[in-house]
């Protein structure tokens, strides 16, 4: 049978056929997509980052640079040790503080602190940065990640809850310093 | 007897595959393609066939959880009857497949074999290449340890040098803001589902095309491929001098295989399986990550390429390497097939085998980073400190207090980051080696505000008495007479 128009009947129902799958696949591609993208489009920084204590200001004496260690402000249960997350914290006079994030600026391994050169080594490709961050040498781009830190009540708290990399400075408080 | 074949056609009258089976069984290939170079796809496949097996079987105790992940590995090791040991197939049957992978690859660029009209066989066959690295690189992760979670961290880095999108993919990559329990469920998912999902895809596609278009024939000088004509050629090449598949050919291939899978066999016995290294845990920083043995040579890029470099070779290089790949059968459709009448493919395989093997082999050295433990585990040779002055000993304490040592050597001990110390009294004339410790460049930090006066005058003492026997060391002339008065004005006259 032949519709007006020189269409059959067969090729109409294959067509309604495709076209209502087209429709159903649309309307599911949505709730799908947005649960894939579900790490990139809830809402960032407000929810991820928080402030943290980082312990008492008496742990971490004038002029001297010491490890700390706190938990991620989400954690899953079964995160293990992967919740706990380090960082170098710099007393700087006893009035102002620096807290660096352990990882390198160049690829994000763990720097290591040498209190007696008073310089953080990678253990990866070998970037150097001074006692305030800066870059020393290798192949770093920049200084050290800072997170933005206050003190409240005898403790040391520092604004974290998102793995820094090269690209995503935006918990970062100090300007980027271009390598010279 | 006539029981199994009665069976045999009961089921064949039912599945219809009979014919099938034997007309691909029986496809003629050219006699002389019947050889030993032709046997590594068959084996990458055999691998492919084994890692799935022994996945499979590792599946079965291993837990895809940041927190237990690395204590099931432990449990396989060690628990486990023989758990090591396919763990240790696994491993090992994951790097051969990657070298067995590459070799079929440089077999079928050297023989002309991407040329028309198999070009799309070599297209899904780069494809194939990418979800083997991506197999790679997704099992390392698996073995959630150390190493994978800071490999995780570089390639995190890496993802969020692309202009614009690239915190987004960060994101995406480790499935929240950072390396957790969010990372390693989706890379589990990537390594256990999607890949090979595609991984099967692709060798389906692969290998149904081999069987349509007919395997390459050998490639002989001046045998010119010509769209026009070589189909018909090469029909009545096989109808000429073809031989069935089985069982002419195939027993090359299966002899190949069971060599293969024995000799993964034997290293997982010999060697046993991969790690895993320390626990994943980011406040153990006394590591010095390292990626697999096939991403070792991308880790010596990553220390060679300059800063400026980085960003661009990292985003544009890959992107040029695969689409050269992939345009490659396109450009080149037609012509001679035979490596001796194409001196550019000979010289490409072999200027890519030698970078690829020499960045392999630094990065097993890696003499860019540096020694962390040299200043407290690497003594200073003792030729070097004996008959030395008080102040000169001194300042051998302060190359090693100041870790000095983590990023120099001397007598072949300590870092390579920097320069050999050994006779860098020649190079160096005392005013210049005060210059490099205190402003550092070139690479060297600057250790002005980081040692006193005094220490610097011992660390250069020291530094000066570093000249081989019999060469004396590096003297600006003009300051003896800058610094002596008396050469400078003639001697008062006595009276």
């Amino acid at each position: 049978m032949t519709l007006p128009g020189g269409v059959s009947r067969r090729d109409l129902f294959m067509k309604l056929g495709i076209f209502v799958n087209v429709v159903v696949g649309a309307i599911l591609a949505v709730p799908i997509v947005r649960y894939l993208l579900s790490p990139v489009v809830r809402e960032r920084k407000g929810a991820d980052e928080a402030w943290i204590p980082l312990g008492n200001l008496e742990q971490f004496p004038s002029g001297e640079t010491r490890f700390a260690t706190y938990k991620n402000p989400i954690v899953n249960p079964w995160d293990g040790a992967t919740a706990d997350i380090a960082c170098w914290v710099r007393n700087v006079d006893g009035k102002s503080f620096q807290v660096f994030a352990i990882n390198c600026a160049h690829l994000g391994c763990p720097v290591r602190w040498f209190p007696q050169s008073n310089l953080f080594m990678c253990p990866c490709h070998g970037g150097a940065y001074y006692q305030d961050g800066s870059r020393a040498s290798g192949p770093p781009e920049r200084g050290l990640f800072e997170y933005s830190y206050k003190i409240e009540s005898g403790k040391l708290l520092i604004k974290a809850g998102e793995m820094p990399t090269p690209g995503d400075a935006s918990n970062i408080v100090r300007e980027i310093r271009p390598c010279v | 007897m006539r029981l199994i074949a009665a069976i045999g056609e009961w089921f064949d009258a039912r599945l219809q595959l009979g014919a099938t089976i034997r007309e691909i069984a029986q496809h003629p290939v050219p006699r002389e393609s019947a050889s030993w170079f032709y046997v590594f796809g068959s084996a990458a496949f055999v691998i492919f066939m084994l890692q799935i097996v022994t996945g499979i079987m590792l599946a079965f105790i291993y837990v895809p959880s940041a927190g237990e992940a690395w204590n099931s590995l432990q449990t396989l090791n060690h628990n486990v009857a023989l758990g090591w040991f396919i763990r240790g197939l696994h491993g090992w049957g994951s790097d051969f497949m990657v070298a067995i992978v590459l070799i079929h690859m440089v077999q079928v660029f050297l023989f002309g074999a991407y040329k028309f009209p198999r070009e799309l066989t070599w297209i899904i066959g780069v494809f194939l290449l990418l979800v083997t690295l991506g197999m790679a690189f997704t099992g390392q992760v698996l073995r959630f340890d150390q190493d994978a979670y800071w490999g995780l961290g570089i390639g995190a880095s890496i993802a969020s040098r692309v202009p614009i999108a690239g915190p987004a993919i960060v994101n995406l990559l480790l499935g929240g803001p950072i390396i957790a329990g969010a990372t390693l469920s989706r890379f589990f998912a990537l390594h256990v589902f999607v890949i090979p999902g595609l991984l099967i895809a692709f060798v389906s596609l692969h290998l149904l095309m081999v069987l349509k278009l007919g395997i390459n024939e050998w490639p002989m000088p001046g045998r010119v491929v010509r769209k026009a004509t070589y189909i018909k050629e090469y029909h009545e090449l096989t109808k000429r001098d073809g031989i069935p598949f089985v069982p002419d050919a195939i027993w090359k291939d299966m002899l190949f295989a069971a060599f293969i899978l024995a000799s993964i066999a034997f290293c997982a016995l010999y060697f046993g399986p991969f790690g895993p290294s320390g626990p994943p845990d980011p406040t153990i920083i006394q590591t010095a990550p390292k990626p697999d043995y096939f991403f070792l040579w991308l880790y010596a890029v990553l220390s060679f390429l300059p800063p400026s470099m980085e960003t661009p070779a990292l985003l544009i290089g890959p992107v040029i390497v695969i689409l050269a790949l992939l345009l490659l059968p396109i450009v080149f459709g037609e012509g001679e097939k035979s490596w001796r009448r194409r001196p550019m493919a000979v010289l490409i395989i072999l200027l890519s085998a030698v970078s690829l093997a020499t960045l392999t082999h630094l990065a097993e050295h890696a003499p860019w980073s540096p020694v962390m433990d040299a200043w407290s585990g690497i003594p200073i040779p003792q030729e070097f400190i004996a008959k030395r002055s008080a102040l000169e000993r001194q300042g051998a304490l302060v190359f090693q207090a100041k870790q000095c040592h983590n990023c120099h050597s001397l007598g072949m001990q300590g870092g390579k980051r920097g320069p050999a110390l050994d006779a860098v009294a020649v190079r160096l004339t005392q005013d210049q080696l005060i210059r490099q410790v205190i402003q550092g460049g070139g690479n060297m930090p600057a250790y002005g505000k980081n040692l006193s006066p005094a220490e610097t005058t011992a660390l250069v003492a020291f530094l000066e008495t570093l000249h081989p026997a019999g060469q004396s060391p590096a003297r600006d002339a003009s300051r003896a007479i800058a610094l002596a008065p008396d050469a400078a004005t003639p001697p008062p006259a006595h009276p």
